[in-house]
């Protein structure tokens, strides 16, 4: 079964990490995933620029809204997300944990995919 | 990153948030950052027995204003502190303050915390100073390596930009949109001088002033969060990114300086040049350009530029046409016509700075520039006056050392060609 690993933090801490405490955090995230790469398991894997950066497109009126920001106003922010094949979902829990052990705070939302379509986009 | 870091980082990120609303409790500077200095005190107690709690920065606001209130009350009748059980039974009431704290209202906080930091009496680099030191959390010590001065004297200086602010005038009513938007203006240049402080650091001091930038960039995104629609302040932010995602590639091993079109291009840092132009994207969309948005958009042509010879020159003219217009300066024309060299060719920039002269008679960049277009066309005597009397006003060594670079040049165009090897 497909599961997204969908990453929550709170995005004020981590852009408060400085770039050492980054990429301690981002190369010991890497390795995590190592496992479910080496065993083919592992799809797309995204991080996201900081909400600051997105826009919404809000259909509750006619003609839609364009908002700048997310969607919704959080504690937690969605900072990326990752698409492995797992057995089952315990499977993707374990991973969920490798993760979360390679990152000292945030938390991991495991949902399973009803559609995937890798796409056409090149690496 | 083990625990202390972590907590470190989130004290670091609900800092403004929590001292801002301590603020607007005890109306007082120097008491809400005490409430908050014992708030973080009792937090590296209890976060790590605890487990860090949903909302640091209510937790934070919560206990300081307990103990704020506590100290208050003991200086008046002398009553014994509570003990630490009884403060650290926080996890209903921490809900109870996450609810009550809504976002708007902080959304002033911060605003208050940060405009009074910029507050008009206070001369440019108390300003900086007072907001790294309340806002950003640094260290005194930390500021006055940042500054270059000794932490005596920059302990002076915050202590007298505190003493000024408690004389002036602060409002704590909620303010009007004008007002809004005349505090978001007065802190978006706050902002940008805390940048340029970090940005103006020659070779060797880089290393020491480079967290202004960073510095700088976090509390641009803070603002931006609050204000999420103000094409400004995304301007802001994207400038500073851009213009931040060239420092590895700005100098050389020895320190001196690497100009644009010398510079490696594949030093610059892409996550901050792709964050810098999203931003710019939203912000175009807003079709009421700003000073800081146009200079973003003029640092993104560059960006974009994989080689300098790639570079749309004509294009960046026009932005320093748009940005004359908005904030009219010398220095804007000056720069516009480094553009206009590119574009059409040094006999049209030096007719466009010729009338500068009287205004830049003291400006290092002007004769640096002057003396670059006129070595272009070949005028070389006149291009060493230029670049004499720009060494005679460089603001430092490595300003001097590039000049210097340009005089050997011109001494080596003008040899006899026998001589040349």
């Amino acid at each position: 079964m497909l599961y997204a690993v969908l990453c929550y933090n709170s995005e004020d801490s981590v852009f408060s990490w400085t770039k050492q405490e980054e990429e301690a955090v981002m190369a010991k995230l890497i390795a995590a995933q190592e496992k479910m790469a080496r065993a083919g398991k592992l799809g797309p894997v995204a991080r996201l620029m900081p909400t600051t950066a997105a826009t919404t497109l809000r259909k509750d009126r006619e003609p839609p809204v364009v908002i700048d920001g997310p969607f919704a106003e959080t504690k937690e922010q969605l900072l990326g997300f990752y698409v492995v094949d797992c057995e089952n979902l315990e499977e993707a829990l374990d991973f969920a944990r490798d993760l979360g052990n390679a990152n000292p705070s945030g938390s991991y939302e495991i949902r399973p995919l009803l559609v995937f379509r890798p796409g056409t986009l090149a690496q | 990153m083990n625990d202390i870091a972590w907590i470190d980082a989130a004290l670091t990120s609900a800092r403004p948030r929590a001292v801002s609303a301590l603020l607007r409790y005890f109306r007082d500077l120097d008491s809400a950052e005490e409430a908050f200095q014992n708030a973080c005190l009792k937090a590296l107690d209890a976060w790590p027995r605890n487990g860090p709690p949903r909302d640091p920065a209510a937790w934070l606001i919560m206990v300081g204003r307990n103990i704020g209130i506590d100290a208050a009350r003991r200086q008046a009748k002398s009553k014994p502190l509570p003990d630490d059980d009884s403060l650290s039974d926080l996890g209903d009431a921490e809900t109870a303050v996450a609810e009550r704290l809504d976002d708007s209202h902080y959304r002033d906080d911060i605003l208050r915390l940060l405009f009074i930091c910029c507050h008009p009496e206070l001369p440019a680099t108390q300003q900086i100073a007072l907001a790294l030191r309340v806002v950003s959390g640094l260290t005194v010590a930390q500021i006055a390596r940042a500054f270059l001065v000794s932490e005596s004297a920059m302990e002076q200086r915050i202590t007298r930009a505190k003493a000024r602010i408690a004389k002036a005038d602060v409002p704590f009513e909620t303010p009007g949109a004008p007002e809004r938007s005349e505090r978001l203006g007065a802190v978006a240049g706050m902002v940008y001088l805390v940048f340029n402080e970090g940005y103006s650091a020659t070779g060797g001091e880089l290393p020491l002033r480079a967290p202004l930038c960073e510095e700088a960039i976090r509390l641009a995104r803070l603002l931006l969060r609050l204000f999420p629609s103000e094409p400004e302040v995304m301007g802001l932010l994207a400038l500073m990114l851009l213009q931040h995602a060239r420092a590895a590639a700005r100098f050389d091993a020895d320190n001196s300086i690497i100009l644009l079109e010398d510079q490696d291009r594949t030093k610059w840092d892409k996550d901050m040049i792709a964050e810098g132009l999203a931003l710019i994207d939203k912000a175009m969309r807003h079709r009421r350009p700003g000073a800081y948005l146009v200079q973003a958009a003029i640092a993104a042509l560059h960006a974009r530029a994989a080689r300098p010879e790639d570079t749309d020159w004509p294009q960046i003219d026009l932005l320093y046409a748009t940005l004359e217009r908005l904030t009219p300066s010398p220095v804007v024309t000056l720069n516009r016509a480094v553009a206009v060299s590119k574009a059409q060719g040094p006999e049209a920039a030096l007719a466009m700075i010729e009338p500068l002269a009287s205004d830049l008679s003291g400006y290092f960049y002007f004769f640096g520039v002057k003396g670059a277009m006129l070595q272009k066309l070949g005028r070389n005597e006149e291009a060493r006056v230029a670049f004499d009397r720009a060494i005679a006003l460089a603001n430092n060594a490595a300003e001097a050392a590039h000049i210097r670079l340009q005089l050997d040049r011109l001494q080596q165009d003008s040899a006899p060609a026998a001589k040349k090897v």
